[in-house]
């Protein structure tokens, strides 16, 4: 490995052209959950196809489970492999403004991803899905299908600005549209939670016309606890996200799983190739880049279904 | 209340530690009925019951592993890469087998070796590399997780459609209408009681957990009697994934997560004490029943702002717990 890193120094020095070798690097939440695991395949797969059809471009990527930790790959990122750019999707916003504030001051091409900072105005790229929007498109499809006086459950995720901000927009959609809330608790964007919260939920409701899951994860521990209690005809289900298993429902003309909200986690493909972009090609790169939550059907569910994913 | 009846006869203060757990399983069940009609309904039960068979089974393992002075923190972990390991290998063998019947078997043998084997690795670090069980098994926690993580490419391994299908009833169905996991629940936990009070492993266990040095000298045979509590607890995580797996048929990086703890609690609810030495396996049970009906509970009513779901549960372990330290410290 080393030979080769040091002949290809060599003949790079030998070509005419200093083509200098620009290092990006990427940090990103581990595979704990079902989204970041598909944020983990989709990042190692743009970097294995930039590297291969650039070769000046060099890669660090690291996954970190606590905020604590990716300041600590920041850090060393910065100092021991001298990157020229910085993917990051922060793991939470506040304590990774000030150390992501320091790298960008020093030069460093700064992409943030999906998770915006607690300032405003460090970052040279935001790539980002749309958190309001995707509440709010679920929550207008309810809307548009329920009845007035519908009653609705509601699965939350783990407390955090982006479960907020989800709820928000559904919320916001629903207004004046007669459909009540009747219970809104957090499944933790976990299976077995949200498993464990229907059946009490189903015990609870004689009457349940719909469940918001806000995430496919969720949304597969709901539609196994309606199973359960005989209950599948009575109420549908949104999840989100796009799970490829919900989608093959879906496409399918499922009527308990009639529509998803997406929220690709391919979005960390758009910020790597955008960066790569900006680094190598000298087009402008700078500002936000939003990329809408996307109601997928029946009808175009064929365009969201990605075999391989692992998600 | 404890001070004026501080008389010379002992049996009423063990008494009250005893039922201590009891009255407030009581307690939560009386406030389940009275906030929710629905509480005592055939459906509601079945569900709190088949959903604690899972921590309900590890902890009666976990209960021996702390009578005898050990600690466990590696099961909910163990449980997800069992599980994790359990789905892949069926997977594969539909592919190769066609599926049916077989296939479930292997993979309830999987499971059960599995933990059995995991189990045994951690004994035998703590018994011959003389590992402290908190730092191995914290060790052995990371790791498991790590490898659930890694089988699944960091999402979520499922069982395929049809196995599924076939392997379902037995979370679901059950005879007489109780279902499957409560009926193992049950027998395992009688198994357990029996083993605990009534053969030369439990009164060992106990031996170890009170004073090793005695036990050794009592010519117990130590070291292979922490190595057996460790290597049950492996087996009993291999059964609980059994009857996990076909509930929702698959397994992620969050399966299993923060099983330990909760197992531990319902065993320490349950009156055995966390350095060792006394042990009972039905005051586990009742634990672990408490901690499934304050979820339960929390579910039926709007009476507690969801966010302080935790600080309620916190709560009533501490309450639990103080409950029986005051009234029966003399253990």
């Amino acid at each position: 490995m080393k030979k080769i890193l040091i002949a290809t120094t060599a003949l790079m020095g030998l070509t005419a052209v200093p083509a200098l070798s620009e290092t990006i690097g990427i940090s990103i939440p581990a595979a704990t959950h079902g989204w970041a695991g598909a944020l983990n395949f989709h990042a190692e797969r743009t970097v294995e196809r930039l590297s291969e059809a650039n070769p000046d471009l060099e890669f660090v990527l690291t996954t970190t489970s606590d905020p604590g930790q990716q300041v600590s790959d920041l850090e060393d990122m910065v100092a021991t492999r001298g990157i020229d750019a910085l993917v990051v999707l922060p793991f939470e916003s506040e304590p990774l403004t000030g150390p992501i504030q320091r790298i960008a001051d020093s030069g460093v091409w700064v992409t943030v991803v999906d998770r915006g900072l607690a300032q405003e105005g460090i970052e040279n790229l935001y790539v980002a899905g749309d958190n309001d929007s995707f509440g709010r498109t679920a929550g207008q499809y309810f809307a548009d299908t329920l009845d007035e006086g519908a009653k609705v459950v509601v699965m939350r995720g783990i407390a955090s600005t982006v479960d907020n901000e989800r709820v928000a927009g559904f919320e916001a959609a629903l207004e004046g549209s007669g459909v009540e809330v009747v219970a809104m608790d957090h499944g933790n964007w976990n299976r077995d939670t949200a498993f464990n919260l229907m059946q009490d939920w189903l015990s609870r409701f004689p009457e349940i016309d719909a469940v918001w899951a806000a995430d496919d994860d969720m949304a597969v521990g709901a539609l196994a606890a309606i199973d359960q209690a005989g209950r599948t005809e009575e109420m549908f289900v949104v999840g989100g996200a796009g799970m490829k298993e919900m989608v093959d429902r879906i496409r399918n003309s499922d009527p308990t799983v009639p529509v998803n909200v997406t929220y690709p986690p391919s979005m960390i493909s758009t910020a790597i190739e955008m960066t790569a972009l900006g680094l190598t090609s000298g087009a402008p790169m700078s500002g936000e880049f939003i990329i809408a939550s996307e109601l997928i059907t029946p009808e175009n569910a064929e365009d969201f279904y990605f075999e391989d994913s692992p998600y | 209340m404890s001070m004026a009846t501080t008389a010379p006869t002992r049996r009423p203060r063990v008494n009250l530690a005893v039922i201590a757990p009891i009255v407030a399983l009581i307690v939560l069940i009386l406030i389940g009925m009275a906030l929710n009609p629905n509480f005592l309904s055939y459906a509601n039960i079945t569900n709190v019951l088949a959903r604690s068979a899972f921590i309900g089974i590890i902890a009666i393992g976990m209960t021996f592993v702390i009578t005898a002075g050990g600690l466990d923190l590696s099961v909910g972990s163990m449980a997800a890469f069992v599980a994790g390991l359990m789905i892949l290998v069926m997977n594969m063998l539909t592919e190769s087998m066609g599926g049916g019947l077989p296939v479930i078997l292997i993979g309830i043998a999987l499971a059960l070796f599995t933990g059995l084997a995991a189990g045994f690795v951690n004994g035998i670090l703590i018994t011959r590399a003389g590992i402290e069980a908190f730092i191995l098994t914290l060790g052995t926690m990371g790791i498991y997780r790590s490898l659930v993580t890694w089988l699944a490419d960091g999402g979520t391994l499922s069982l395929g459609y049809e196995m599924r299908e076939l392997y379902r009833p037995v979370y679901y169905d059950g005879i007489l209408g109780i279902s499957w996991p409560i009926i193992v629940f049950a027998v395992l936990a009688i198994l357990g009681e029996i083993v605990m009070r009534h053969t030369a492993f439990g009164r060992h266990c106990a031996a170890i957990g009170s004073n090793e040095k005695v036990a050794r000298y009592s010519s117990v045979a130590v070291l292979r009697v922490r190595l057996m509590t460790y290597v049950l607890l492996g087996t009993l995580v291999g059964i609980a994934v059994v009857m996990y797996v076909p509930r929702l048929g698959s397994a992620s990086a969050t399966t299993g997560l923060l099983w330990e703890l909760e197992a531990i609690a319902a065993v320490i609810i349950g009156g055995t004490l966390l350095k060792g030495g006394f042990g009972r396996v039905w005051g586990t049970v009742v634990g672990v029943l408490i901690l499934s009906l304050i979820g339960n509970l929390l579910n039926l009513t709007d009476f507690v702002s969801p966010y302080l779901n935790g600080a309620i549960q916190g709560v009533v372990i501490i309450l639990a717990v103080v409950l029986q330290r005051n009234t029966g410290a003399a253990r």
